[in-house]
């Protein structure tokens, strides 16, 4: 024992300064930014404070969703430079484990705390099975939702139905066990990781591009996914969960099985995450699914707003692409994060741009009736906070 | 002389407006009832006087001095105490944590001794807490809670004592044991400020009394004014009562 | 024999140690039920406040620093961390009493995040070498080797366990406290000022964090600023093991966490440590989650 000990502190000390996460680096090491994608969301955020109501009015409109999507998909059109591309991708997956956390902790209310460790199970799954048992990318998908679907019960399977302090915590235990346990087995290459994973195919184009455009078509409709899944009846009872989960139990909505819906939906997104960055890297390894990264995604989350899509989205793209804005600075921006997660929490809890429930929605769910998927959070009228 | 004075206090929870410009006073060394429906206000206006709901509108003056605003600590450092409805009582401290509690704002102007003399006081006042000092709280039966709630209070040696309800919930054995005990305070000096459901039996232990209907005084007087008056009857206390 | 007595002895070490910084969880989570997660951070500035002082003061007495300067600079050390555990308290957790859980939980989150970053700004990211250790020596009882650095470390841990102990059991503040935890309001009408109880709370939780950030500088030789992630989950591990708010029951979680993270490395290898504890803590939170000493039902309360 006491030859191990001085080990001991620095368990994660030792690698998590210098790797803040392979992802997070390759994002800081690459060439001037492409403000223009995120430049779309950005500038309306900043101004929306004051008039949030105005402005999420015309911003969360199906029309600027489309728009972005556009924009997103004509990319390789505007700016086909490597770094760009690079850039774009790390971005999109970034949103898509965004938008995957804020099922958990925007729609559900539960805090997740090692998310990345689904993320890391979607990549390790997808990378050992492409490159050990030689399997094309496409085939593993199934086995990666399996996987997550898996881990997503072996955790909240028990801690669900505790206080939801626990799973928090407990969360962030097994995002340490995942990674752990990727840096001693053989099977996942231990400390040196995965290489060599093969993409989609190319269907003719570079392959840069072809990478950029799958995951482009997989983000875009996560996106929708999500969307559509808050907007739906589960939707509606993950909120209420949120908002008081005695009211909902009472009102005959079974919390335990909507959170662990909540969570095992919330894992599935962080795997096909997984995958799409094991094929954009080509090679994964154990630091890049530390801590670091659950909170980055957190920190997404809440600044967006908590439950809000297009908020959501918006703060991905701010915390994926700031770093180009602030390079070398990685210690000061951590500690800017954690006092902005301090002060958002205190004088703005709903986030930059909140969830805004139709009036509709708000009646059906008073009612009761989960039917439909309304017309989406265009109107802005009532605020959840307004409701409280 | 009186001890407590509200005039025309409003106060509320949120939006709903549950005490709207009361007026009333408590007499030193006396025991005034509030009496009323549910909801007419009762325990708002206790805790109003406590500082637990903030006042909208209007004064509580304590002792001749001006305290609306005043933070609770503050208040039960002045000699105010409330029991409130149920009795409170920590169901996982020891009987005699729960009076230490009690007497918690008793630091600079009361020595050690001084709360030793007391704690031995309650004991006397009610034996039964004596045998049980060293149980949790929590396995007392209704009734002795309530007392260890009235003991607790009596610790901090309040000059003015709320009571929320004390009878509520007891068996009538049990509650007609509580109300002979805060009868038995004002031989001690201790001026009480009495909310109960128990109409009767309020009317029958105290001096004087008021009637609160939704946020309103409607009715004040002594209590044989009040007992006497054909609507207290009518409202409260039924056909039984009507040869009293 | 000796192998297993070895192990016994060690498993004790490390649990006392955690037990120190499991004790400040738990208070804090019984008197108002929030998971701190800047508790482990706190360990890791007592580390760091007291890598400063020893620098300061090794310099100015030359290198001879014996254990009284140590347990001097670990004094200083606790009021520091105490302070800024208030500072914390006041800062980010008081304006949200009252808010839903989820932000509270996630302002503990931006507080970690802040004393981390903080401090790797302040020091640097490179693990720091501590100027002063707990002396290299050790000695041999019944075939079991013993090093003063841990025996330094279990008696000073032993003594702040009883003196915490007594504070809250026999205390006027101490009975406030466990008084806080079942009912807020009605102590406010016993006259106890809460804010100041739970501030005193959080001073006293930070206080021996701090003191063991210090004593882990010393004994294991270095500090660095993540230390405290790893030490707040195993942390919280023991608060659960021994039923979550219980002040005893956090001591006896901690040293059923030392003895089976002890036996667990010696049966599976040190590198499963970690994985190891925390796979204990998901179990035990599905077979008995309120802990071997908590009886209240943790459900929703």
């Amino acid at each position: 024992m006491s030859d191990q000990t001085p080990k001991e502190p620095g368990v994660t000390g030792t690698d998590a300064p210098e790797e803040s996460s392979a992802f997070v680096r390759a994002v800081e090491e690459r060439g001037a930014a492409n403000v223009g994608l995120a430049g779309a969301g950005l500038t309306p955020t900043s101004r929306s404070k004051g008039h949030q109501t105005a402005a999420s009015k015309a911003l969360a409109s199906p029309w600027f969703a489309l728009a972005v999507a556009v924009v997103a998909l004509a990319l390789p059109y505007i700016n086909s430079q490597a770094y760009t591309l690079r850039i774009a991708t790390d971005a999109l997956i970034f949103i898509m484990l965004a938008v995957g956390l804020n099922i958990v902790v925007g729609y559900c209310g539960l805090l997740d705390l090692g998310y990345a460790a689904f993320f890391a199970i979607g990549a390790y799954t997808a990378g050992f099975l492409a490159t050990a048992k030689g399997m094309p990318m496409w085939a593993t998908i199934p086995f990666v939702i399996l996987a997550a679907v898996a881990g997503g019960i072996i955790i909240g399977g028990p801690t669900l139905r505790l206080r939801s302090d626990y799973l928090a915590i407990v969360t962030l235990g097994f995002g340490e066990i995942i990674r752990i346990t990727a840096n001693n087995l053989d099977v996942t290459g231990g400390p040196n990781g995965l290489f060599g994973i093969p993409d989609f195919g190319e269907f003719g184009l570079r392959a840069d591009v072809a990478i950029y455009w799958t995951t482009a078509v997989v983000v875009i409709l996560a996106v929708i996914a999500s969307s559509r899944l808050g907007r739906g009846r589960l939707g509606r009872a993950w909120r209420f969960v949120r908002e008081d989960e005695d009211a909902a139990e009472a009102m005959g909505i079974h919390t335990y099985k909507v959170k662990l819906a909540a969570y095992i939906t919330g894992a599935i997104f962080g795997g096909l995450a997984g995958v799409l960055f094991a094929v954009h890297q080509t090679a994964i390894s154990p630091p890049s699914f530390n801590f670091l990264w659950s909170a980055l995604i957190l920190m997404a989350v809440v600044l967006g707003g908590m439950g809000s899509t297009p908020g959501v989205v918006v703060g991905a793209l701010v915390i994926s692409l700031l770093p180009e804005l602030l390079r070398g600075a990685e210690n000061w921006r951590y500690f800017i994060f954690g006092v902005l997660l301090i002060i958002v929490m205190i004088f703005r809890p709903q986030g930059i741009w909140p969830y805004t429930p139709t009036e509709q929605a708000v009646k059906k769910s008073l009612f009761g009736r989960f039917k439909g998927g309304g017309s989406g959070n265009t109107a802005g009228t009532t605020t959840e906070e307004v409701a409280r | 002389m009186s001890l407590l004075r509200l005039s025309s206090v409003r106060a509320g929870y949120g939006g709903l407006q549950a005490l709207r410009g009361v007026s009333l006073h408590a007499s030193e060394g006396e025991i005034t009832a509030l009496l009323g429906a549910n909801g007419a206000g009762k325990t708002t206006v206790l805790n109003a006087v406590c500082g637990l709901v903030p006042i909208a509108g209007g004064d509580v003056f304590f002792a001749g001095e001006r305290v609306t605003g005043y933070p609770t600590e503050r208040l039960v450092r002045m000699g105010l105490a409330q029991v409130p409805e149920g009795g409170k009582v920590f169901g996982e401290l020891s009987v005699r944590d729960n009076l230490l509690l009690g007497a918690y704002s008793r630091r600079g102007r009361s020595s050690r001794a001084e709360v030793r003399d007391d704690l031995e006081e309650m004991c006397r006042m009610f034996p039964v807490l004596r045998e049980a000092s060293s149980r949790r709280g929590d396995t007392l039966s209704g009734g002795e809670q309530q007392m260890l709630a009235i003991a607790r209070a009596l610790m901090s040696r309040p000059r003015l004592l709320l009571l929320d309800e004390p009878s509520i919930g007891l068996a009538p054995m049990a509650a007609a044991e509580v109300l002979r005990q805060v009868a038995a305070l004002r031989e001690l000096g201790t001026t009480v400020l009495l909310v109960e459901q128990n109409v009767a039996a309020a009317l029958q232990i105290a001096d004087r009394g008021y009637v609160l209907e939704v946020g309103q005084v409607v009715l004040e007087g002594t209590a044989a004014e009040l007992l006497a008056s054909r609507d207290v009857r009518r409202a409260y206390l039924g056909r039984d009562y009507e040869g009293i | 024999m000796d192998y297993f007595l070895q192990l016994v002895l060690n498993g004790l070490f490390v649990g006392a140690f955690y037990a120190l910084v499991a004790l400040g969880y738990t208070m804090v989570y019984g008197i108002i039920k929030l998971l701190n997660f800047a508790h482990g951070d706190i360990y890791m500035v007592g580390g760091f406040v007291g890598f400063t002082m020893l620098t300061a003061a090794s310099g100015a007495m030359g290198a001879k620093g014996g254990l009284l300067l140590l347990i001097v600079v670990m004094v200083l050390a606790m009021l520091t961390t105490g302070t800024l555990g208030l500072i914390i308290e006041r800062i980010a957790y008081r304006p949200l009493r009252g808010a839903p859980r989820l932000s509270i939980l996630i302002t503990a989150v931006g507080a970690s995040f802040a004393l981390e970053y903080g401090i790797a700004l302040a020091y640097g990211p490179n693990p720091r070498a501590y100027p002063v250790g707990m002396g290299t020596g050790s000695f041999n009882v019944f075939g079991v080797r013993i090093s003063t650095g841990q025996l330094v470390m279990v008696v000073i841990a032993v003594i702040l366990m009883i003196a915490l102990d007594t504070l809250v059991r026999r205390t006027r503040s101490g009975r406030a406290m466990r008084a806080i935890s079942q009912d807020p309001r009605a102590c406010l009408l016993m006259g106890v000022n809460v804010d100041s109880v739970i501030a005193r709370t959080f001073f006293l939780g930070s206080a021996l964090a701090g003191a063991a950030g210090v004593m882990a500088g010393a004994y294991y030789g270095k500090i660095d600023f993540l230390m405290g992630f790893i030490i707040g989950l195993k942390a919280f591990t023991a608060a659960v093991i021994g039923g979550i708010g219980n002040i005893r029951g956090a001591v006896l979680g901690a040293i059923v966490l030392g003895l089976l993270e002890s036996f667990g490395t010696a049966w599976l290898g040190s590198q499963w440590r970690d994985v190891f504890a925390f796979g204990f803590l998901i179990l035990f939170l599905t077979v008995r989650p309120t802990g071997l000493l908590g009886e209240r039902v943790t459900e929703r309360v």
